[in-house]
This record gives structure tokens, sequence and C-alpha cells, in this order.
């Protein structure tokens, strides 16, 4: 079912810019031409009656309700399929149609449950609706004919209920699943009568390939797939339009609430990144924030051997603050920092690198960005001028041929990927660059011209043969280049990639992918249409990470792929706010808008408004942070939203790092693994308990609105502020959109953004000023942002991270559909029935060699440290190569990752580990030291709330 | 900080940059990113490696413009206290 209060049109709008007018029972209506009747008499203010249609999914025309009649034309044609055109004149109404279709509802009536008063659609049914609407009074046929009243309920899936006795065979779930999440894992089976709705073959939706993108359920008329949230809370009452705290997609959804209580997530029709689409995780995936896990008292305590201590939100800000000035007093300014996360909002981000700036007085500020896409942000700095993607989501659909590397958008992405896999159904090409068989590979009606499955740390290798291609076969956009890039650059960088050792042949030993195929790609994104680019933290995670960003833009360039629609450089962010928090500031070397601090004139610009001097060095990036730490001279880290002790490279590192510091002031949701090793515990706020914006992948703006009050007493924002004051640096903001003025003054790319303007458009993607008042949906479109393109030589290095005898295989990391990042949240729903626990990809040829069965507990050893996990055995994964997610912290997948980084920015290798993969009995030794850690966390918090109980 | 890593992350810096076929633009290239990405302690902690074991380990050219770009690079005090 769609959310209570939206207006639902019937058909898809028609995108034809023809207008068309016609008469409506009387009434003249002015439409694009393309638009259904059904449609057009709604835009007049007339519902038609309607069970089949919906406007999220083509007109089907199956269930004859919606018949009309037009004068001068025979019969009785169904307004959802007859476009409207000039000159028509349509009647919706008369006894006729009125006959007719009661004769219509009569049917389905007679073989549908009459249960309204105890049904979970009671009051939210459209085949109540309609049974009013046509007038029904009567069922002729009676109820005691063939029927399905008795069809059972399938309950497997945790979030949503089908109840086949109510279902009227509409296809509308069959046709969300096909048309708007691009599944097809639901069909009718069998014919009339007997048809019914099927997921896969007759099989239980949770045996069966649907992933829960509630699709289905939001297209249904009637309860026959309904939320359980609804069936056990009742209807909702009131709605408030937010943005998801997922992916970085960024989807608007309204909350559906009774009360203060969450009682639905419905994706919301008008966002425009997500067109009333959604994944399990946003739809479903929200239950966390009312989790009994939730910390919702302040705590602090001496040591981390002791136990914690609840005490007031000013007792806590208090002894926070007093221990950042005793340690700076005692070790100098520069030994405290902080990190934040890009799961916060913008204005928290804002204001954390401001209170670093301002209240620490030094720029020990950096992001959960530093390990996913710090390299983004370095490399298309570094070539376009700006550090962020250059499309808006809708441009794929424009896209003639799509090159998604390092990326999988139907995992980290999925609601981008439903758009990507629309348009391939559409006939767009695929190329395909991955160590491992994404799914977008092969996937129902979608198939990749070119699977490049180059080995993990060859990025830098297969873009320099990319390149090759297209230089020395004639393939460069010549006029594009003249015009738009800096000569000079372009010829350095064409001599570089001309030379023979950067050829297909030449570097097919170090990719490992076929000259041939490395050949037709490259010919295939030069001269096949549209060619746009779609990345992942397969291409930043890596010692290159930034090389092959920087590689990447030179391909777009050299191919006039950039700089408008259909085409471009599309970094997909991993989490919510990547984009955003980078934007905001929170690098140690830039002030927001991406100004170095080393810049005179930046400085002075924030220092008028903040009244403070600031640092001109930049301080130290995450990794930076833990050597300074272990060294002595970093004492202090206050954390907002990011738990470095689960997701950040080697972890053994990490916690001697968290060890070293004296005051650790954790504020989150929960008692994370970094939590852990905290002396001061900060209840944070979760997106549906704060207002604010976050900006997503495609530099989209977008209102998060609280829905429902901070369980612990305060907004995220406010905490910041309160810490700020508590160091003796005043903040006075009474509203998130008081900060976002803040920011709009301070920032060139924001100057037309403020609260009031993104609640008019919607959403805006930045930069927002009066060059550009709407926005900027494609970027570099006259010019680039830096004036002239500028390539950049991209010499392949080899990783350090070699494998060898004792650890032959190459580990990489990835993500799955279900949980999201290290799992804090999605580990804490129902989402852990498809993934409860992180398991080991093995090749059979690998695991056959080592005497590896599927699911025994093998040990993955690196030059790190050692972990175990059950074996999963796939050739999805090649030969040499095995891979794992990192969602559940006793997993241990970052025990055995290194800190190997980016040349340019610290970001970690994740994805390239030399491992050993043996079968084994038991845990590892870290393992076994976690649990008896963790176990003496748990318990030592438990005396915290026996003694605020006490 | 710890001079190994230090000197594994000055090399990778210099390995981008060894590619230029300028080698005044490849210095600037080392020297400029030492100085933008480079927290002062670092910094000093390289240049504590170079006076105390003549930057053992060093790629050319990262130690190239350590040695040129001194004036630059080298911190001109300690991590100043509040």
């Amino acid at each position: 079912m769609t959310a209570i209060h939206d207006l639902d049109y019937g058909t898809p709008a028609s995108e034809s810019t023809t207008l068309v007018t016609l008469t409506i029972d009387g009434i003249p209506v002015t439409v694009p031409a393309g638009t259904s009747l059904m449609r057009a008499a709604q835009m007049a203010g007339i519902a038609v009656p309607k069970l089949c249609a919906t406007d999220s999914l083509k007109a089907f025309g199956s269930c004859r309700l919606c018949l009309v009649q037009v004068e001068g034309r025979k019969g009785f044609p169904a307004s959802c399929t007859t476009p409207a055109e000039q000159g028509l004149q349509v009647v919706t109404q008369n006894s006729k149609l009125a006959q007719l279709r009661r004769g219509v509802m009569e049917l389905y009536i007679s073989d549908h449950p009459l249960d309204c008063l105890t049904c979970s659609a009671n009051g939210d049914c459209e085949l109540q609706d309609m049974a009013g609407a046509v007038g029904l009074r009567e069922v002729r046929y009676g109820f005691d004919g063939a029927n399905h009243l008795k069809a059972e309920k399938d309950t497997s899936n945790p979030y949503f209920t089908f109840d086949a006795s109510k279902c009227i065979v509409c296809s509308r779930c069959v046709r969300a699943c096909e048309e708007v999440q691009g599944t097809y894992a639901l069909t009718i089976d069998g014919r009339g009568f007997d048809s019914k709705v099927s997921p896969g073959q007759m099989e239980p939706f949770m045996a069966s390939e649907c992933v829960s993108c509630g699709a289905c359920v939001q297209a249904c008329p009637t309860a026959t797939l309904m939320e359980n949230s609804v069936i056990e809370a009742g209807t909702p009452e009131r709605e408030v339009v937010t943005t998801c705290a997922y992916c970085g997609v960024g989807c608007a959804f309204t909350a559906e609430l009774r009360g203060a209580e969450v009682v639905r997530m419905t994706p919301y029709k008008d966002g425009k990144a997500n067109h009333g689409h959604s994944c399990v995780k946003g739809r479903f995936a929200w239950g966390y924030a009312t989790h009994p896990d939730r910390i919702t008292k302040p705590m602090i305590r001496k040591r981390i051997t002791d136990p914690w201590k609840e005490v007031s939100w000013e007792e806590a800000i208090g002894y926070a603050a007093a221990e950042f000035k005793r340690l700076q007093a005692q070790y100098g300014r520069s030994s405290v920092g902080a990190i934040s996360s890009s799961r916060c909002t913008n204005e928290e981000t804002y204001l954390m690198q401001k209170l670093v700036r301002t209240a620490f007085g030094n720029n020990n500020i950096d992001t959960c960005a530093r390990v996913c896409h710090s390299p983004t942000g370095y490399g298309l700095k570094q070539t376009l001028g700006e550090s962020a993607g250059t499309q808006d989501f809708d441009s794929v659909r424009h896209t003639d041929v799509m090159f998604v590397i390092g990326a999988n958008p139907t995992d980290g992405h999925p609601v981008f990927a439903s758009q990507m896999k629309r348009r391939l159904r559409e006939g767009a090409k695929l190329i395909v660059a991955d160590p491992r068989q994404i799914d977008l590979v092969r996937s129902p009606h979608v198939e990749a011209s070119y699977h490049l499955k180059l080995r993990p740390g060859t990025n830098v290798a297969l873009i320099n043969s990319l390149a090759h291609v297209i230089v020395t076969e004639g393939l460069v956009a010549e006029q594009f280049v003249a015009e738009r890039c800096d000569v000079e650059s372009f010829r350095q960088w064409r001599e570089f990639v001309a030379r023979a050792e950067n050829s297909p042949e030449a570097l097919e030993d170090v990719t490992g992918v076929p000259a041939a195929e490395m050949r037709g790609a490259a010919r295939l994104y030069a001269t096949g249409g549209n060619g746009a680019i779609y990345y992942g933290l397969g291409v930043t995670e890596h010692s290159q990470g930034s090389t092959m960003v920087m590689g990447i833009a030179n391909l777009a360039m050299a191919t006039g792929n950039i700089g408008r629609e259909g085409v471009g450089v599309n970094p997909l962010r991993g989490q919510n706010n990547v984009q955003g928090s980078c934007d905001m500031g929170s690098f140690p070397h830039e002030l927001p808008g991406y100004r170095h601090v080393l810049e005179d004139s930046t400085r002075a610009l924030f220092e008028g408004t903040w009244g403070v001097t600031l640092e001109s060095e930049p301080g130290l990036r995450i990794p930076n942070m833990f050597d300074a730490a272990l060294e002595g001279s970093f004492k202090g880290l206050y954390l907002e939203g990011e738990d470095i002790a689960q997701s950040d490279p080697n972890t053994q590192h990490v916690t001697a790092a968290l060890e070293a510091m004296e005051c650790i002031v954790v504020q989150d949701l929960f008692l994370n693994e970094t939590a852990k090793f905290a002396h001061v515990f900060l209840p944070g706020s979760s997106f549906l308990e704060k207002d604010g914006t976050f900006t997503n992948a495609e530099r989209r703006i977008s209102r998060v609105r609280k829905v429902m009050p901070p369980v612990g007493g305060k907004a995220d924002w406010e905490i910041t502020v309160d810490l700020a004051v508590a160091l003796g640096y005043p903040m006075a903001y009474s509203h998130p959109s008081e900060i976002m003025d803040e920011i709009a003054r301070l920032t060139p790319t924001f100057t037309g953004v403020s609260y009031d303007r993104i609640d008019e458009l919607g959403s805006i993607q930045w930069p927002c000023n009066a060059e550009h008042p709407a926005g900027t949906p494609v970027m570099h479109e006259q010019t680039f942002v830096r004036g002239k393109g500028r390539f950049m030589l991209t010499q392949y290095v080899a990783t350090e991270e070699r494998v060898n005898q004792r650890y032959p295989l190459i580990l990489t990391t990835g993500r799955i559909l279900s949980q999201y990042n290290v799992g804090a949240q999605t580990r804490r729903t129902e989402n852990v029935q498809w993934h409860e626990e992180d398991r080991l990809e093995i090749h059979p040829h690998d695991a056959e060699e080592r005497g590896i069965k599927e699911g025994d507990w093998v040990g993955i050893v690196s030059r790190a440290g050692e972990t175990t996990l059950r074996a999963r055995i796939t050739d999805r994964v090649q030969p040499g190569v095995v891979y794992t997610t990192f969602h559940h912290p006793e997993s241990g997948a970052n025990v055995i990752t290194t800190e190997n980084s980016d040349w340019a920015t610290n970001c970690p290798e994740y994805k390239v580990t030399a491992v050993q993969v043996m079968p084994v009995f038991g845990a590892s030794e870290w393992q076994s030291r976690f649990r008896k850690f963790t176990e003496e966390q748990l318990a030592l918090l438990d005396q915290a709330g026996a003694e605020a109980q006490g | 900080m710890n001079t190994e890593h230090l000197v594994q992350m000055a090399n990778q810096i210099a390995q981008y940059y060894a590619v230029f076929p300028d080698h005044a633009e490849a210095l600037d290239g080392v020297a400029t990113h030492l100085r933008r990405f480079w927290e002062p302690r670092m910094r000093a902690a390289m240049y504590a490696h170079l006076d105390q074991h003549r930057g053992q380990g060093l790629h050319p050219l990262a130690l190239e413009a350590l040695t040129s770009r001194a004036e630059q690079l080298r911190p001109a005090a300690p991590a100043a206290k509040p």
C-alpha cells in the first residue's frame, strides 16, 4: 500500500513536451501528449475507479474498472491504457459505466473475505474504496462458489505477510517486482480462476529470489501484501517526509506514525533520488532506533576497566571538557582531536569540525570518508576541479554504455541499481570491472557485454590499458579535449598511455584480463554513445586509489564523456552522507567547501565569523592519529557516529591506539566496539530523532526531519554545542537551520541553500548559488570547475601487499544487501535473517586444494592478524581470491586487513590483503580475546544500569 | 611517529610523481603534497629520520624533495601549547 496520503494518478507521468487539451466530464484539461485518460482525469480532479493501475507502474488494463466512454468511439476503453489526444471528449461517469463497474466489483468481492472490520487494511484498502466508489450494494453470485478464501498465508518474510486469500490477482506486485525493482522474483502461476501470485517457483517469499525491497507491498491495493508493523500496530495516522540514513542513494521516505511510534517507512514518490522506490534496509530495517540496546543515559568512567556510571548530561559534558582541557594543558594543543561520521547530518559534521578548529584550536578533525572515498575527493579535485560526482542519478536514463568499476550496486546502492537495470533492459550496454561476479554481471534481462575480471590491486593497470586503446586506436574526442582540457597535460598523458608498456597485451599478465576483452571494452566505452562510469570502494580502497580516480577522470575527458546528461564520473558513495561530511570541512586539511587551511584568505573568512585565530597547519588524519597515539603525542579523541574499532583496518593496531589514549568520548546509539574503550559515553540520536540534512552521492541535499523525540534527550547537534560551550567556545544555535544558514554564508557552493529553499524545491543539488539558484544536476557543462580539465599521469605501481608462499591468496572485502557497514543498525533488526554471520567466499579449486568443504570453519591469516569464518564455496570469486563482508564484529575481518593505504589520502587498502586460508577447529586467539573483552565490557555496562536503579 | 610507516608513505608519494617527465614538477609535487597533507609532527619525524639516519630507505625523489625543500617543509617549532 502506498503512504496513506499519497495521491495516486494511476499511470506514470508522460515526459512529452507536447501538450494536448481534451475535455473530461465537461472539464477542459491540458496534459502532455501520451498521458493516459486516467491520469488526465486525476489531474482535473476526477478520480476514475481503478484496481490494477498505480502510477509507479505502466498501464496494464486488466481490471476493467477504469472503463470510460469517448465521444465518437465505440465501446468502453480502459482509461489507463488510452492516451489523451487533442480534442477528445471523455465521460467517466454515467449509468452504463456504473453498471459495468459494479459488475466487475461483484466478481472481485465474491471471492474476497468480508472481514473488513478486522482487516489490517481497513480504512486504507483500495478494494474497499472501490466498492464504495462504484456503489456496490449486493453480490448476486453469493459467496458459496469456488473461491480462494482458505488460501494459506505466507509469513516467511519477517517484514510483511502475504495473505493469498485477499489477492485480487491485479498483478501490481508482479509488475512492481519487474518494472520497479527488476528482480523478477514474482510471477502469476496458472490461468483464469487458478491464477495466483508465485514467489519463485511457488515458494515462500524467503525461499525465492525476493530481495524484500517492499515494492510489491507498496503496490498491493489490498491487505494481501501487508507490512507486519501495520498488522501489529494498526494503520498510521500521520506522516513526516524525511531521508533514509543508510546508503549514499539518499532515498526520501515518508515516516508514517501513530503518535510517536513509527509504524511504516514508505518510499516517497516525489523523492528525486529514489522516485518512490526503496530497499530492504530503508524500507524495513529501522527498528534499531528503538532497540533495547540503545543507551539513553550519559555515562563516564575513569579507566576502561571501571564500571560505567550513569550521570547527568551536565556532568558528562563537564567531565569530557575538563579531560580535554587537562590533556591539552599537559600534552599540547595538538594532543586531542575528533572523528565525525558520514552517518551524521551536514549540520553535525559542520559543528564537529568547528568545535575542533575553534575550541580545540587545531585541525585534528577527520571523518570516516577517510577510509572510503577520500581518494574521490582528491582525484576529482585534481582533474576536474571539484571533489564530487558529476551527475544526478536520473542521468542514467540517457546513458548508452554503463561502465561499473569496483562497485556492487545491487547490494550497496540497490535503489539506484534498479534504475540502472531499467536502463539496461531498455538496451544500454554494460561493462563491469570487478574481480568478483557481482549480480549485475548477469541477472534477469541484464547481461554485461564485458566482465573484466581483474586481479585485485591492478585497477590502474586496467585503466591505463583502456586508455592505451583509446589513444592508439584514434578514439579520443579530439575536439572536446582541445576545447575543454589543458593541452599540455593531455599531451603528456597521451604520450604516457600510448607507451607499449601500457598496452592491454603488455599488462594482460598483470591484470589477468585478456587483451581482446580489454580492447573490446575500451572501444565500446569510447564509441557506444553516452558513456557513464560508476565506481565504488573497489576503486578507492587501494594503495593507488587516488591514481585510479584520476585515471577514470582522464578516460571520461579523453572520450568527451563529461558535461552533459547520460555521461560522467559517478562515485557511488557508501554511506548516507559521505559527500556531505566531506563538503562540511571534515578533513584535517580543508575548511568547508574544500578550501585548504593553508589559504590565508579562507582562514580569514572563517576567523571573521567564528571569532578565533585558526591553525594554518593541516591536522592528523585517522591513521596518523593512531600512530601519534601510540607514539604518545595524541591523547584524547571525540567520536560521533563512527566505530573505528570495527571499521578501520588492522584492528589490533586501532585498539592499541585507543588503549594508549587517556580520554575517549563516544557519542553513539549503542555501546559499539570503540565505546568499549571509551571513558565518556554520550547517547546519540538516530535519524528519526533530529532535524538536519544529508547530501547524497549526486550532491543532493535533502532534509532529515525529526519524527520522534531523541531517546537520550538531546539531538546530536545539541550535544556538540554543549561540549563546545563547556570547552569555552560559545555556540548559539536554536535549530539546525541556523547552522545551515552559517554554512551558506561561508561556502560559495552553498550560498543559495536554506531549509526554506530545500522545502520549496524538495531537495537541492549543490552548487546552489546566484549562478545556479535551483542547484546543479550536471556539473562541468560549459567549463570544468578548475577551468580546463587536467589530465594526470597514472603510472601503475604494484601494491606492497604481495602474495607469496606463506600468504598465497588475496582477500578482498565488501558488503551485502541486507547489512550496512559495521552492522550496528542492521544487526539489530530482522535483517540478520538474511545474513546472520560473515562468511568467507572461496573458489572451489582453492577450497579443494585445502580440504575445505561448504560451511567449514577456516582460519584466515594475514601479515596483520588471524581470524576464523565459515567457508562458502563459490565460483563468484576467481581462483586465488577470497572475499568476505565485515558486518559482524566477532568476524574480525579487519583483524586481517593491513595499514597499507592510498598514497595521497591514507585511505586503507581494504581490497587487497595477502592471506592463507586453512581449515581450523576453534576460534582465533584474537576472537577468544575479543569475546572475553566484550563480556567484561558488557558486565561493566550492566553495573551502570544496576547502580542507577539501586 | 612510526618512522617506518612515514618512510613507506613518503615513498608512495614519490613513486606517484616519479613518472612526471619534468623533474622540477615532480619535486614540487612531492613537496607540495607533504606540505598540504602531512601534519607538522609527521614532517618533523621525517626530518628527524633525515638528520639521524640520512633518510635511510627513502625513495630518491622523496629524499631530494625533503632536502631541497626543507625551508618549506621542516616545521618551525613543536606544536604550540595552548
